[in-house]
């Protein structure tokens, strides 16, 4: 892998950039892993990176039906935040932020990570106890959280409308400085790249079809599209469709896939300097780097797996941005899409072990994943490769559906489910 | 937005109804018999099908009744819709 500074730059630039070398390899299957990862998006990516960088485990292969970092990865709106309300989620999330922090350095890699800040609006009097209520927990936990009034909330996002007759008035808001923003596909293709460099294997167009178990009952191999693998250990990292993988298994999973939409308008100059979202009325909007207003819609209410969601979903969330930014009413979107995220009831993930021996999951993050790339990855390699849970990830079992510790941030996380 | 066969109303938009869930997940006849897995397997487990799923709708702004279909959930299809005329039909 040839590493990124200024002087490998300049050298590219007098030579026209001939010397440069593709991130990754495109290898065949071989017959046998160590272990294998099932979904190149980013967590699974960081997985396999953590896992090869952190406890020595290069025979192993990440495989992917479609294309590394094109399902939820690639669909997301690339909002970084940690202020969760329990203390479990606040280690969880408060982990990944801070991987998120040295990154780009970690993965000789530029993420792009944007520390602009999170404000989440308060437009009543439940919204203003409610969240200060989750500024108190956070910052007992040690996370950055903080309460502005109306008046520091213009401040900070001048675009606001606070005047007091406004549809949606603004009460307050909270914030936290932290959070901010990364460039989703740069996340994934740093993953890839310092992954392969370690030897690493990411299999792309490689459709798993069935998980074979041995006598004991333990995972014995995979079959996919390019043929039989042999593997003792298999990570799922499948997002929406982990309920199809673990199937193979012969598991059901308390999970339900729904589509959540997003879309950007055309891109414009710098207008929106931090990252905006509304629980109440359901807004979400923050500005790429590229210009475009990227916005955040709701989920479907049906189980489906087609990418596409309906177009109420994002017409209603664009009528709430409407009201609070009436300068946005005439930007024109150009694009929106949806990506399949899986949703546990209680909006907390699973990471962790199953019933099978030998086969591990990390999914049920529904529409919040992203923000947990770095963390969710860190644990997970942990977690496969030592055959148990890091006490980080500990709460988050399966288990805990049959034992009733649910950690419920249904409240908390910031989208209507 | 899906166009929705209303067994009792015929085809609405999906505006005036709400979605139950996975259809036919009935409740353990003697819960204080009934073990904790079996109990968070009704509760929580779904089977999330990739194919062809049962599921329950609601016509709220219409006839107000309980409907079950099965559509296809990667084209979004409906395949069939049927009237819950029994209990166990509607379990």
């Amino acid at each position: 892998m040839r590493h990124f500074s200024l002087m490998s730059l300049l050298s590219e630039a007098v030579n026209a950039h001939r010397g440069w070398d593709r991130q990754w390899r495109s290898p065949e299957p071989k017959p046998s892993y160590d272990a294998v990862i099932i979904g190149a998006g980013g967590h699974g990516l960081a997985t396999a990176y953590y896992m090869a960088k952190q406890h020595g485990m290069r025979n192993i292969a990440v495989l992917e039906k479609g294309w590394l970092g094109g399902g939820n990865t690639g669909r997301n709106t690339t909002i970084i935040r940690s202020n969760y309300l329990y203390d479990e989620s606040a280690a969880l999330y408060g982990h990944a932020m801070k991987l998120w922090q040295d990154l780009s350095q970690e993965l000789n890699y530029n993420v792009m990570y944007s520390r602009r800040g999170v404000l989440i609006l308060a437009h009543n009097t439940h919204d203003v106890q409610s969240a200060r209520r989750h500024v108190y927990a956070n910052r007992l936990n040690g996370i950055d959280n903080e309460w502005l009034t109306p008046e520091q909330t213009k401040a900070f996002c001048p675009p606001l409308n606070i005047s007091r007759d406004a549809r949606y008035p603004v009460l307050g808001a909270a914030l936290q400085r932290c959070g901010g923003v990364a460039r989703h596909d740069a996340v994934a293709w740093g993953y890839a790249r310092g992954a392969d460099a370690m030897g690493v294997d990411i299999i792309q167009n490689c459709e798993v079809l069935g998980i074979q178990r041995g006598p004991d009952g333990a995972v014995a191999a995979v079959d996919t599209s390019r043929g039989r693998i042999a593997t003792r250990r298999i990570g799922v990292s499948a997002a929406g469709s982990t309920s199809v993988v673990m199937a193979l298994a012969g598991l059901r999973m308390p999970l339900e896939s729904f589509p959540l939409q997003a879309l950007v308008s055309e891109p414009v100059k710098p207008v929106f300097p931090c990252v905006l979202m509304s629980n109440a009325v359901h807004a979400y909007i923050s500005q790429s780097d590229k210009g475009e207003l990227v916005i955040g819609a709701g989920t479907d209410q049906y189980v489906s797996y087609s990418q596409q969601g309906g177009l109420q979903v994002t017409a209603h969330t664009l009528d709430a941005i409407c009201e609070l930014f009436p300068q946005f009413s005439r930007m024109r979107m150009m694009r929106n899409w949806a990506g399949i995220v899986d949703v546990t009831p209680d909006r907390s993930p699973i990471i962790g072990t199953t019933p099978v021996s030998g086969l591990f999951v990390n999914c049920g993050w529904g529409t919040g994943g992203f923000k947990a790339t770095p963390g969710a990855g860190h644990l997970f390699a942990w977690t496969v490769a030592k055959g148990e849970p890091h006490p980080i990830n500990a709460p988050f079992t399966l288990d805990r559906f049959r034992t009733g510790r649910l950690i419920d941030e249904a409240a908390a996380a910031a989208v209507a489910h | 937005m899906l166009l929705i066969p209303c067994p009792h109303c015929g085809p609405r938009s999906e505006l005036e109804f709400h979605c139950g869930g996975e259809a036919h997940i009935a409740r353990p006849t003697n819960p204080a018999a009934t073990g904790d897995q079996r109990w968070a397997e009704y509760l929580f487990y779904r089977s999330n099908t990739k194919g062809v799923h049962a599921e329950r709708w609601l016509h709220v702004h219409g006839c107000g009744r309980w409907f079950n279909v099965r559509r296809d959930t990667i084209s979004d299809r409906f395949v069939t819709a049927d009237q819950i005329r029994s209990a166990e039909e509607g379990s």
